[in-house]
């Protein structure tokens, strides 16, 4: 689906090929190989193309993300370049400011690279491990959920709900995602529980 | 959407009205171009400011914001009067024929039952006479003095050109020149689409809002068919996804929704969900509720789901009030009565509204938790950024995580657009650092929870202990794992009724539509409305055909639209009672003597007669809704309420201050200027610019550059009166807060005349904050107001008051 052959690796193909016989044609056979060798090789080239949606609002115009390095292959992939998809059906290929510059997104200074944590008080962030961020993060919930609990309301209904704590989900991400934060969350009995759809 | 984006190509008019399309979905918007050049279509924009959708219309007008309803009201009486009415569509297609019980009434601004101490109705007279046969009375003639039609005649009688000009402060040769283009589109072969968004959404009235136009599109009968519809442009990529799967205080996937404290069993639940048909023959296809409910719990708790234990409907939630949604949260951290908060990709202290109070939320909590591909004001709200973000960080106590997450060209899944294609994407770039996708870090947090349950025990932990988790790599579920219980398995087999030694479904095999979903336990489904995007035939939501067979804008085979690859909505209704196309050149599906044919997935069955069966499938009337019973909280019909903060006292009912039933907590109602303040003279909106994207784009270099600064817009006759430079400094304020911003004087936003009064609009871009690559500015949400929707708790953002005075500027202070 998104391995097929780049199009652009195709049409430069084809299109030395046709600049090299015209000039076959006339008789200058070592113009041809100079001629050919002074061209610079196509940037893209070299790069793997992946079918991406734009990041930012519903439109979700079609990408192509170009990186170095493939994921498929289990490399490390650096995304180098991100232009519309001409072979989307909503945006034919158009991108608008926002979607232009997403590239700058991808590498803006401000990603997050690791779990950090602010300290009742403190002034600034310190680095955790990934465990240590979870187990923090987990203690807290259950035990906000063993205390504030309520299986039975006033009228001995059950209602298994918490009210205690709760969860802004992403509207950035899959529905996959979407899916598997609902499973845990619900579970547990969470009613705080809302995305951007909100506002 | 009912439509989708290339669907827009096939309009003759398009409205853009709560919205700014040109500017907020710039490549969407060349659909609308698309239909200029090739159909003549035309384009009318009405908004309070001459914006870039604006500056590219046919026809411009005025409105003053918060006055959307009076304008649309307007719209409808001007059809009815001049006899612009789609006659069949109407008589057949909506409830215009049904009586209201006796005892229905509407006065100075509230309808029967209202009670004014819980700001609330009790809607028992809001609902149809029921007749001998059981099924609701209908005066085919329309007549009757309690139709629908004749009801809807007097109520929107009084929104006369004039009223509207009073009210909005629209011109009157506007409004008619405006009317006069709209109601050309009763006829059948004319059609014309709505684009709207926040502009109508963010109100304390925005469901009203967007009603107004849907009745007026049924009047005009131009849902269903090609070229027409409500088309909701939405917001973020995927906030139409994670509304479909439900991530709501009271939502279940697929616009189910959560039981309350009075159904105690899932019976009791079922009682008030039967559904059944209110006319002769209809689909009502909600009456397979239950079979997508039980599918949902089998997806949830899996074996653990039995007949016996009601499949684990009591491992749901109950609610006890009708939402625990942001502003309610936000309150009750206020009241110190939330422990932790965990905000995935949501930067909550930008985006929601009154910013003081959301620190003060947030600094009573005990642990918060931020998952994100960026850096947010929200992981930072405790430390002190001066003006911009004057905290005491030692006093706060609250302890902050911040967690790395993949952004969208590190992860893969599917994405659903504004017009519900379900697209699926792959990720191109490895994270950086220890970056995660969440639903590794959902994961964690349930596989760590369930394993302290099993060691410690707790308070009921059986939900969590049972969650059906059948994943290869439980700490890390796949795309494709979770996607394939989203459009449901077959948990056992189901023998053939006709020949038992068949199998009508094999256990184990992916359902292939939500038709095959069942009540007895036998199939799992996690959103039934997606069934179909991933079956025994593969990923449909990877498809990348594009062709469009006759141009239609269909784009059939291009990834999968819910429900059931359906392009658009209610597409029955494009035809006339006995099925012909009511626009033969934009024909969508045809009755063929046989069967329904076309260009789309028909909406109903496709060997349903035409005569027999309404097009509004979902709805228990089998047709579209003018009079909404009481579905609505704030009325059957939609009535002209004021912002809660408004520079003019409410024209047709002046006692009611606001939306009558919107929820607002004591706090908030203090902090609110006063109807026609002299403290707060001006009528503020926010909005977006289409260089940023809310809060995330001042994170990119680029967007920064585009637009680096914080700014409000105001009249050059609003600056000539407060002595504002252009570019100069103003300082802005409301009851719950001040901003300094740099002015920018436009011919763009002009005064307007309401009911005598000269109104001066201020506009106010969101996207500045203290973290990122942009210049540290001010958000809009330090101003705005703290209340939601009546229906949904949308906040309104769109219409407050503010003060505004030439400034030296922050350095001043």
């Amino acid at each position: 689906m998104n391995m097929e052959l780049s199009r652009r690796a195709f049409l430069l193909t084809a299109g030395a090929g046709v600049a090299g016989t015209a000039l076959g044609a006339f008789g200058f056979g070592d113009v041809e190989a100079a001629y050919a060798a002074a061209i610079r090789p196509f940037k893209l080239v070299n790069t793997t193309e992946t079918r991406n949606t734009c990041t930012y609002c519903s439109v979700a115009c079609g990408i192509i993300l170009y990186s170095k390095g493939d994921l498929r292959k289990g490399e490390t992939a650096e995304i180098t370049y991100i232009e519309g998809d001409s072979d989307h059906p909503t945006n034919r290929g158009t991108l608008c400011p926002k979607g232009a510059a997403l590239l700058s997104i991808v590498k803006s200074k401000t990603r997050l690279t690791y779990p950090m944590v602010r300290r009742p008080g403190s002034d600034r962030f310190e680095r955790i491990s990934w465990d240590e961020a979870l187990d923090k993060i987990v203690r807290v919930l259950k035990d906000d959920r063993d205390k504030n609990f309520i299986a039975l309301n006033e009228a001995g209904v059950t209602v298994n709900r918490w009210v205690t704590s709760g969860i802004l989900a992403a509207s950035a991400t899959t529905n996959e995602t979407a899916f598997a934060t609902y499973k845990v969350m619900r579970s547990t009995g969470m009613l705080a529980f809302d995305n951007q759809a909100r506002v | 959407m009912t439509n989708s984006w290339t669907d827009i190509r096939n309009t003759d008019l398009v409205v853009i009205m709560g919205g700014n399309a040109a500017e907020a979905h710039p490549c969407g918007f060349k659909w609308v171009t698309e239909a200029k050049a090739n159909r003549g279509a035309k384009l009318i924009v009405v908004d309070p400011r001459f914006n870039r959708s604006a500056s590219v219309a046919d026809f411009y007008a005025p409105i003053r914001q918060g006055t959307d309803i009076a304008f649309l009201l307007g719209l409808i009486n001007y059809c009815m009067l001049n006899d612009k009415v789609q006659w069949d569509y109407v008589k057949t297609f909506t409830n215009a024929s049904f009586l209201v019980k006796e005892g229905f009434t509407y006065r100075d601004g509230l309808f029967t039952g209202y009670d004014e101490q819980k700001r609330d109705y009790d809607r028992a007279t809001w609902e149809y006479e029921i007749g001998p046969d059981g099924y609701a009375a209908v005066d085919e003639t329309l007549q009757h003095p309690r139709s629908v039609w004749t009801l809807l005649k007097q109520h929107v009688a009084m929104y006369t050109p004039e009223l509207v000009e009073r009210i909005c402060g629209t011109p009157r040769d506007k409004f008619l020149a405006v009317a006069q283009m709209v109601s050309e589109c009763s006829s059948p072969t004319k059609t014309m689409t709505s684009m709207y968004a926040l502009g109508w959404t963010q109100h304390s009235k925005g469901s009203q809002n967007i009603r107004t136009m849907a009745m007026l599109q049924l009047i005009l009968g131009n849902i269903g068919v090609r070229g027409g519809g409500m088309n909701a442009l939405r917001g973020h990529s995927n906030i139409q996804g994670l509304t479909d799967v439900g991530l709501l205080s009271n939502s279940l996937p697929g616009y189910m929704n959560l039981a309350t404290d009075r159904e105690p069993d899932l019976a009791a639940y079922m009682s008030t969900r039967g559904f059944r048909p209110l006319r002769p023959n209809q689909t009502s296809y909600w009456q397979n509720y239950r079979k997508f409910l039980v599918s949902f719990l089998k997806s949830m708790w899996g074996p653990a789901a039995t007949a016996q234990n009601d499949f684990g409907f009591d491992w749901l939630p109950k609610l006890d009030v009708p939402n625990y949604d942001i502003l309610r949260a936000f309150e009750l951290m206020k009241q110190g009565k939330m422990t932790a908060y965990l905000c995935q990709g949501f930067n909550p202290l930008q985006a929601f509204p009154n910013k003081a109070k959301l620190v003060e939320g947030l600094s009573k909590l005990k642990l918060l938790v931020v998952m994100d591909p960026l850096e947010t004001e929200t992981a930072r709200f405790w430390e002190n950024h001066g003006i911009y973000n004057d905290v005491d960080t030692a006093a706060i106590q609250t302890e902050v995580i911040q967690l790395p997450t993949t952004c969208f060209a590190e992860d893969e899944g599917a994405l659903v657009n504004s017009g519900r294609w379900l697209q699926w994407h792959w990720p191109g770039g490895t994270p950086p650092g220890e970056a995660q996708p969440d639903t590794w870090i959902m994961a964690q947090i349930h596989l760590r929870l369930k394993a302290l349950y099993r060691t410690e025990g707790g308070a009921f932990p059986d939900p969590i202990l049972n969650l059906h988790w059948p994943y290869k790599d439980p700490g890390l579920p796949t795309p494709e794992e979770l996607t394939k219980e989203m459009n449901g398995y077959i948990v056992a087999d189901v023998p053939d009724p006709a020949d038992p030694a068949k199998k009508l479904l094999e256990a184990g095999k992916q359902v292939a539509n939500f038709g095959q979903l069942r009540d007895d336990g036998s199939t799992a489904c996690g959103c039934w409305i997606f069934a179909g995007s991933f079956t025994e035939a593969g990923n449909m939501m990877a498809r990348r055909d594009n062709a469009d067979p006759d141009d239609t804008g269909a784009y059939p085979n291009w990834s999968f639209s819910w429900p059931a690859n359906r392009r658009i909505l209610y597409n029955r209704a494009s035809a006339d009672i006995n099925g012909k196309p009511w626009d033969p050149s934009r024909k969508l599906l045809e009755w063929d003597g046989q069967r329904w044919t076309g260009y789309d997935v028909p909406d109903i069955a496709p060997n349903a007669k035409p005569r027999d069966v309404g097009p509004f499938i979902m709805n228990a009337e089998g047709v579209g809704r003018l009079f909404a019973r009481g579905m609505m909280r704030d009325g059957p019909f939609p009535v002209h309420y004021e912002p809660f903060e408004s520079p003019v006292a409410n024209v047709i009912a002046p006692k009611v201050r606001g939306n009558p039933v919107a929820r607002v907590f004591a706090d908030d109602f203090a902090q609110f200027a006063d109807v026609a303040s002299p403290e707060f003279p001006y009528a503020a909106t926010s909005y977006r610019l289409t260089e940023h994207f809310h809060y995330w784009t001042k994170n990119n270099h680029v967007n920064a550059v585009l637009q680096p600064e914080f700014f409000v817009e105001i009249s050059e006759e609003l600056a000539k009166e407060k002595g504002v430079a252009k570019g100069g400094w103003v300082r802005v304020w409301s009851k719950r807060g001040s901003v300094f911003a740099k002015a920018v004087v436009t011919k763009r936003i002009k005064p307007m005349i309401c009911d005598g009064k000269t109104i001066h609009i201020v506009g106010i871009p969101i996207h500045w904050g203290f973290v990122g690559a942009a210049k540290k500015g001010f958000p809009a949400n330090v101003l705005t107001p703290f209340v939601g929707d009546a229906n949904i708790e949308t906040p309104e953002f769109k219409a407050f008051l503010v003060n505004l005075e030439a400034s030296t500027g922050p350095a001043s202070v």
